[in-house]
């Protein structure tokens, strides 16, 4: 960045427009005075450090699943064992993630289909439902939901909400039984459905508060012109808001569903886990990744340490893929929305 | 098809800020009636207590009555929704549905009834873009967005939407004021025949425009920023801009305030 | 649902008379009458069936609350009012639906950990309790918290600020938009990988032992985004009035930035970092993996196994007998009321100091 001397003698018009420019840009990045630049340079320095975290949270990731890879005896997308200490091998360690992914997508797929639709209800029952004395409140309760550590919702979930399960899942393995999704044996409910219940309350709140903002955005005219034809509270939304939020309400989904794919303490404490597939998501046994990660971290030796390390970036590889595009729809929803603002 | 609106003392609120107070004034049938005045005087509040659109901004409220043709708009019993489907509505910004197309837009408010059969949607469709001087311009294209349109193609599909359901008074906001002179002159035709088979309310910013497309002209002023707007007076459009009966009337067309 | 009982009000703007503006409503107070008939008669049901779980009388209730309203509304008020009453209901439903989960965890929480919470819980360490005998409490980890969240935030917090500061103040380009996207992208990375990064590297690479400072790393990774991303949305409230202003006057930009941009948002970064703190304040999972346990006191961060209150309430928990659980509620009523008084101080901040520049 050094600007050209003025004794430069400028021969095309073109050369003598660029040191104004440049000038310009220099006075407007305000990296003139030596304060100026070692401000500029600290903080975009952080932003870089930022950056650099990312990159070395994978790459570190990576080199020592690598490690761990290279000695699996078992396959590593396929293997339903998890034995890196090699017990039952004589000392070959095997293990691989299906097991978790199974146990991982179910019970997320169950929180999901739980909260979306209770999330979109309580958004638009504070954008739209309720008095307007009352939508404040309901926001701050909906926070305070989220602020909840997730180690208490797991203590809540074991001791309170799993008990009271019993009763539903009779009921459920009576008449559904026969589709072997629902069959319960019954003794403890610490199953992937349990998990899924508790996830779906502690995804409700980024799911809702996400929803919410969009639903709030839409164009008061929008809605005007739905109203001026006719239309009842609920043709309303289902003419202007929800076509309009439904890109939000897309991402909204994704992120929540990134917090439930990574959620850990919580599901260790509920899910009494076992290394297998199950049919039923009411009976327990099953495991995720977070929750595997935890639950055998204490007694895993070093090598032990690397392949739940492996498991790990695996899942950081899937919260990247689900956070990025859910934030990528939302960017693109921004410009749109600016578009025809 | 077109009825005589009425309004006695009426008032209208935002919260505890009274926005227009004592509001008496009779829309004839199959006319145009222009409200003009200075800003924030009132007269699009009191055009939205007209099909009871007031109501839906937090906070708003209204005392007194609106008669359409003998029934009141604020009676016990009257449901808001019949109203406005009773009353269309045009915005001061074109508000096509982006996401619909330029049919589903037409065919909007017939929708929402359920019972319609696809035929006659495709005629009420047709009709409606044909009275609103659209037709021409868009049948080629009836399954493309209506965002996709001109501001002024976009402001006719909504005249097309709101009378697709056989209104029988339409209100305009400001139609124009978003628009070109040319899409302007194309709504101010328009209005002229719409004025055979509909009531028509219009608020304006611009007189010329009150002058040129309406039969009967309201003003509308307030005593100073912060006072209630008020209806001055209401009279046949040529005697307010030739001969009106009250002096503030005569200041504000001949530009000396507003 | 009988959907014979449907009648299409059908009132298009025909030639129809007076009665076309009116319609037929179901009175004011129905739906109050019907929430709490549905409220007695899923009582009703939960006791004669003999159903333990009040959860199930709830739903029961609930169910009956928006079958009736509907059947109800389809017959006296047509079918698009009955379904605008279908949306209605099932909003109101979803809402409760919201509510009971945060008011039976807050009441059990507060119900059975108040049996063992006290001063002599606050005071003491588990170093000579076993995991069945009662007594012990909660000293070392609130320390062990407290040090290992003040070490995140002495990190976090610099870093945050300033990359917020960067990305409002500096940032066009390229690297801004990556940032900015990572940042977000960052804010959802599982906090218990930020525990494996911090363990792969420092641990099991350079090889140092457990300890706060390994558990302090890995919380403010999760502390980072969390505080850049508030402080950018209340720079951005900043007028830019006020910088121009500034910068007219001939100041130079960075200390525009310190002294009237940054104080002019204070309020509002404060409350961030103060969320931020009570995000990271009850993560488990990077300490579980990297401060290890220690029953005993450990004042010191930087050299061996600490404890953290989370990590006493996994600990406890997982003990499996009543003592165990005793204290874990306890400990979880101490970890719930330190993050809600965090919340609430927050939003007192955010308030008593909001900027009263602009608009």
């Amino acid at each position: 960045m050094d600007i050209p001397t003025d004794t430069t003698p400028p021969p095309p018009r073109v050369e003598d427009a660029k040191p104004t420019t440049a000038a310009q840009k220099r006075a407007a990045r305000g990296a003139t005075r030596p304060g100026d630049r070692i401000f500029l340079a600290l903080s975009r320095g952080s932003g870089i450090a930022l950056l650099l975290v990312m990159a070395a949270i994978a790459a570190f990731l990576a080199y020592r699943a690598s490690i761990a890879l290279a000695d699996n005896e078992g396959s590593f997308f396929t293997t339903f064992e998890w034995d890196p200490a090699g017990i039952t091998s004589g000392g070959k360690p095997v293990f691989g993630i299906a097991v978790l992914v199974f146990g991982t997508v179910v019970s997320s797929i169950i929180a999901l289909v739980i909260a979306v639709p209770v999330a979109i209800g309580i958004a638009l029952f504070i954008s739209h439902y309720a008095p307007r004395s009352l939508a404040a409140p309901i926001a701050f309760v909906i926070d305070l939901l989220a602020a909840v550590p997730s180690i208490v919702y797991g203590l809540w979930g074991a001791l309170v909400v799993a008990p009271n399960l019993t009763g539903l899942y009779s009921w459920l393995d009576d008449y559904f039984g026969w589709t072997g999704i629902f069959e319960y044996q019954g003794g403890a409910p610490r199953s992937l459905m349990t998990v899924g219940i508790l996830l779906a309350i502690m995804i409700l709140p980024i799911i809702t508060n996400v929803s919410r903002e969009v639903f709030l955005q839409v164009p008061k005219f929008n809605e005007e012109a739905a109203l001026a034809l006719g239309a009842t509270r609920w043709e309303v939304i289902r003419m202007s808001v929800l076509p309009f939020g439904r890109s939000g309400i897309i991402s909204a989904s994704m992120l929540g569903l990134g917090r439930a794919l990574g959620e850990t303490i919580a599901v260790a404490t509920v899910l009494s886990p076992s290394f297998v597939i199950n049919a039923s998501v009411l009976d327990y046994g099953g495991g995720t990744f977070a929750q595997n990660i935890a639950s055998k971290f204490n007694e895993a030796n070093e090598y032990g340490r690397d392949a739940l390390i492996a498991s790990g970036l695996v899942l950081f590889v899937i919260t990247l893929l689900v956070n990025g595009a859910a934030r990528l729809i939302i960017a693109r929803r921004k410009e749109y929305s600016g578009a025809n603002a | 098809m077109a009825k005589r609106i009425d309004v006695s003392g009426l008032n209208a609120y935002y919260g505890s800020h009274k926005a227009i107070e004592d509001i008496s004034m009779t829309v004839e049938p199959r006319s145009v009636t222009a409200f003009i005045g200075p800003s924030g005087c009132g007269k699009s509040t009191f055009l939205r207590t007209l099909n009871r659109m007031h109501e839906v901004t937090p906070g708003g409220r209204v005392e007194g009555k609106v008669m359409l043709d003998g029934d009141d708009l604020y009676g016990s019993g009257v449901d808001p929704v019949n109203v406005r489907r009773t009353i269309g509505m045009v915005f001061q910004r074109p508000n096509p549905f982006p996401t619909m197309s330029i049919f589903d837009n037409v065919a909007a408010g017939l929708k929402l009834n359920g019972s319609y059969k696809k035929s006659e949607l495709n005629d009420v469709v047709e009709k409606s873009l044909k009275g609103a001087n659209l037709w021409n311009e868009v049948k080629d294209r009836l399954n493309k967005p209506g965002s996709g349109l001109s501001g002024g193609q976009q402001q006719r599909l909504c005249i097309a939407r709101a009378i697709a359901v056989e209104p029988q008074v339409l209100l305009m906001d400001e139609p124009c004021s978003a628009l070109d002179p040319i899409s302007t002159l194309a709504i101010e035709d328009l209005i002229g025949e719409l004025k055979e088979r509909f009531t028509i309310v219009i608020v304006t910013h611009n007189m010329q425009q009150a002058a040129r497309v309406s039969d009967r002209t309201a003003f509308f002023n307030l005593a100073a920023v912060g006072q209630p707007g008020k209806l001055i007076e209401i009279d046949d459009t040529e005697r307010i801009f030739s001969n009106p009966s009250v002096q503030a009337t005569e200041d504000y067309i001949s530009g000396r305030f507003g | 649902m009988s959907i014979s009982t449907m009648k299409p009000t059908g009132t298009p703007g025909g030639e129809s008379g007076p009665s076309n503006l009116k319609a037929a409503r179901l009175p004011r107070w129905s739906p109050y009458v019907i929430a709490v008939g549905s409220l007695a008669v899923g009582c009703g049901i939960g006791l004669a069936a003999g159903l333990d779980s009040r959860l199930q009388w709830g739903l029961i209730a609930a169910i009956l609350f928006v079958a009736v309203s509907y059947i109800l509304s389809a017959t006296v008020e047509g079918g698009r009012q009955a379904k605008d009453r279908l949306a209605t209901s099932m909003v109101w439903v979803m809402f409760l639906l919201a509510v009971v989960p945060l008011a039976s965890l807050v009441y059990e929480t507060v119900q059975r950990g108040a049996k063992v919470f006290n001063g002599y819980f606050l005071s003491h360490s588990m170093g000579v309790v076993a995991d069945k005998e009662t007594g012990g409490g909660i000293y070392h980890a609130i320390i062990g918290t407290l040090e290992q969240v003040g070490l995140a935030c002495l990190i976090a917090v610099p870093i945050g600020l300033l990359t917020a500061i960067y990305l409002v103040e500096y940032g066009r380009g390229k690297l801004a938009k990556a940032v900015t996207f990572f940042v977000d992208v960052m804010t959802g990375i599982p906090s218990i990988v930020a525990g494996l990064f911090v363990l792969s590297f420092w641990i099991l690479i350079l090889g140092f032992d457990f300890s706060g400072w390994a558990g302090a790393m890995a919380l403010s990774i999760l502390m980072m985004p969390v505080v850049v991303r508030s402080t950018e949305e209340m720079l951005k409230l900043v007028p830019n009035e006020l910088r121009e202003a500034s910068l007219a006057l001939g100041v130079p930009k960075w200390r525009t930035i310190l002294k009237v941009v940054l104080p002019t948002a204070i309020g509002g970064i404060t409350t961030g970092v103060m969320l931020a703190i009570a995000r990271i304040a009850g993560e488990t999972a990077p300490v579980l993996l990297l401060v290890w346990v220690n029953p005993f006191i450990n004042t010191n961060p930087f050299d061996g196994a600490q404890a953290s209150l989370p990590l006493y309430i996994y600990q406890q928990y997982q003990s499996g007998n009543q003592a165990g659980y005793d204290r874990a509620w306890a400990a979880a009523l101490a970890l719930i009321a330190f993050i809600m008084i965090l919340n609430l101080v927050a939003r007192g901040v955010a308030r008593w100091k909001a900027p009263t520049t602009g608009r």
